[in-house]
């Protein structure tokens, strides 16, 4: 995948938003940035299919050895597909945090959300001043 | 953001150069992992482990009754320490709280004049001076080298081959807690059969300035055979395996050393600071240190609350993913009658229950 598409969250999730049958289709990951200060990934709790989730709630949680973050939804709408393969490939992540390390799609009930996430490069300038 | 300038390690400018990614670890700025906190955990038990523990307060007592006056102040009996020897202690309150736990030296200097070396931790090194001096009798001088030395500790399998090859005179007769003075890449050190992993190895204690040499020169070295620099990241999930307990964890001014499972650390036969109050306790009801496995792959943390059948029973002190048994563990602290090997808990990691067991501690114990 290529990351040109994607919106990022200032929580270090990335989204990718597609329109199926009419509705928009958020596909939800983490960063490769995020994935890489992380390091040393050891659990990965998935959202519930079916769960309503509200742009900038906790709706996951990665732990690393050295501690636990939330995944924060990044837009509005309802879990309709988690990635079940990924909570046993987590080093995985490492080499591909976009394709195959997407952790969920949400159908978007809401998309005001949309106009917080950045593109590519506001994001990797975000992480620039962070660091 | 902290605007309180950390204090840096004579290797802190390498530690940056080579990827170390600097935190703030009781007002040092020191290395919290390199690369990959798993991959320097098992470098360290699989070949060889480097670390800059030189954040950690190093002391020196001269005089006649040196040995004599550390001997009050630590709950283990150091007065007949042999010259080369090392003892593992507490500093008790009156009330018998921990300051601090410290290792004695018994060292002698070229012309074979004794003095006596301590290592305290990082966080308690302001607190344990005051408290020294408050104690100290006119007749012994003590100093404090923290600044002017550096300390690499050097563990692992292979540590004792890597680090002989730096260090003048055969160190193979050196047994666990033994050390003494030597010439180190030709610089006056001190080398110590000592260390906070578990695993075999040694602490070498430098001139601040020669520290980056000696540590260039014993990275080469370990490099070349599957070893690293460990940061603190691996320093905590290697201690945390061989059961090893960290100040401001596992022991506090509020826990007693019977509570922390160190009853090898008093010697009732020696009059020390705390002894009248930690005889009178009753000891029989105060939660006790206790290892976990968890059943599931959820990591406990510092402060997660333990239950038994619905009743906080008690609290998690540090936890982590064990890379060695690969699985998460934990230390923690619970009432007595849930001490028991195999006794089912219940782990509260953020507002859900996941089951844990009682184990035996060490974790992990090397062959």
């Amino acid at each position: 995948m290529s990351t040109d598409n994607l919106l990022f969250a200032k929580t270090h999730e990335w989204v990718k938003v597609e329109e199926s049958d009419g509705a928009k289709i958020a596909t939800v990951g983490i960063s490769a940035h995020a994935i890489e200060a992380l390091n040393d990934l050891v659990y990965l709790e998935l959202p519930e299919v079916g769960k309503e989730v509200t742009a900038g709630e906790s709706f996951g949680e990665i732990e690393s050895v050295k501690a636990v973050s939330d995944i924060y939804a990044p837009v509005t709408g309802e879990v309709i597909a988690a990635n079940t393969a990924l909570p046993d490939n987590l080093d995985s992540l490492h080499e591909d945090a976009y394709d195959n390390g997407w952790i969920a799609k949400i159908k978007i009930t809401d998309d005001s959300a949309l106009g917080d996430l950045m593109d590519l490069a506001g994001y990797e300038k975000m992480c620039a001043e962070e660091a | 953001m902290t605007t309180e300038i950390l204090k840096k390690t004579p290797l802190h400018d390498w530690h940056a150069a080579n990827g170390g990614r600097m935190v703030d670890f009781t007002g040092w700025s020191m290395p919290v992992q390199y690369k990959s906190i798993i991959d320097e955990h098992n470098a360290t038990r699989n070949a060889v482990g480097l670390f800059d523990v030189s954040h950690m307060a190093r002391f020196r007592f001269d005089g006649d009754s040196a040995l004599a006056f550390i001997d009050r102040l630590v709950t283990r009996k150091v007065a007949d320490l042999k010259p080369g020897r090392i003892r593992y202690g507490l500093v008790c309150k009156e009330d018998g709280g921990i300051l601090d736990d410290v290792l004695t030296y018994h060292l002698q200097d070229s012309s074979g004049a004794s003095y006596v070396w301590m290592v305290v931790n990082a966080g308690n090194r302001e607190k344990i001076a005051a408290w020294i001096e408050q104690h100290l009798p006119e007749e012994v001088t003590f100093t404090d080298h923290t600044e002017e030395t550096a300390m690499i500790a050097v563990q692992g399998p292979q540590a004792i081959s890597i680090a002989q090859r730096f260090i003048e005179g055969d160190i193979s007769d050196l047994k666990y807690y033994q050390g003494r003075e030597a010439t180190i890449l030709s610089h006056s050190g001190i080398v110590s059969r000592t260390g906070y992993t578990g695993e075999d190895g040694v602490e070498l204690t430098v001139p601040a300035e020669s520290a980056i040499a000696i540590w260039e020169a014993l990275h080469v070295a370990a490099s070349e055979i599957g070893g690293h620099a460990v940061g603190l990241g691996a320093r905590d999930t290697l201690r945390l395996e061989a059961a090893m307990p960290l100040y401001g964890h596992e022991l506090s001014e509020e826990i007693t050393p019977i509570q922390a499972g160190l009853g090898f650390a008093l010697s009732w036969d020696h009059d020390f600071i705390g002894k009248k109050a930690l005889e009178a306790i009753d000891q029989d009801t105060l939660p006790v240190r206790v290892g976990l496995v968890m059943q599931d792959r959820r990591v406990p943390r510092e402060h997660y609350l333990l239950f038994s059948e619905g009743e906080q029973v008690g609290e998690v002190t540090s936890g982590s993913q064990s890379p060695t048994l690969g699985s998460p563990i934990a230390m923690a602290y619970v009432a007595p009658q849930f001490a028991e090997e195999d006794t089912p808990l219940e782990v509260d990691v953020r507002g859900k229950r996941h089951p844990a067991k009682v184990v035996p501690l060490p974790f992990y114990k090397r062959k």
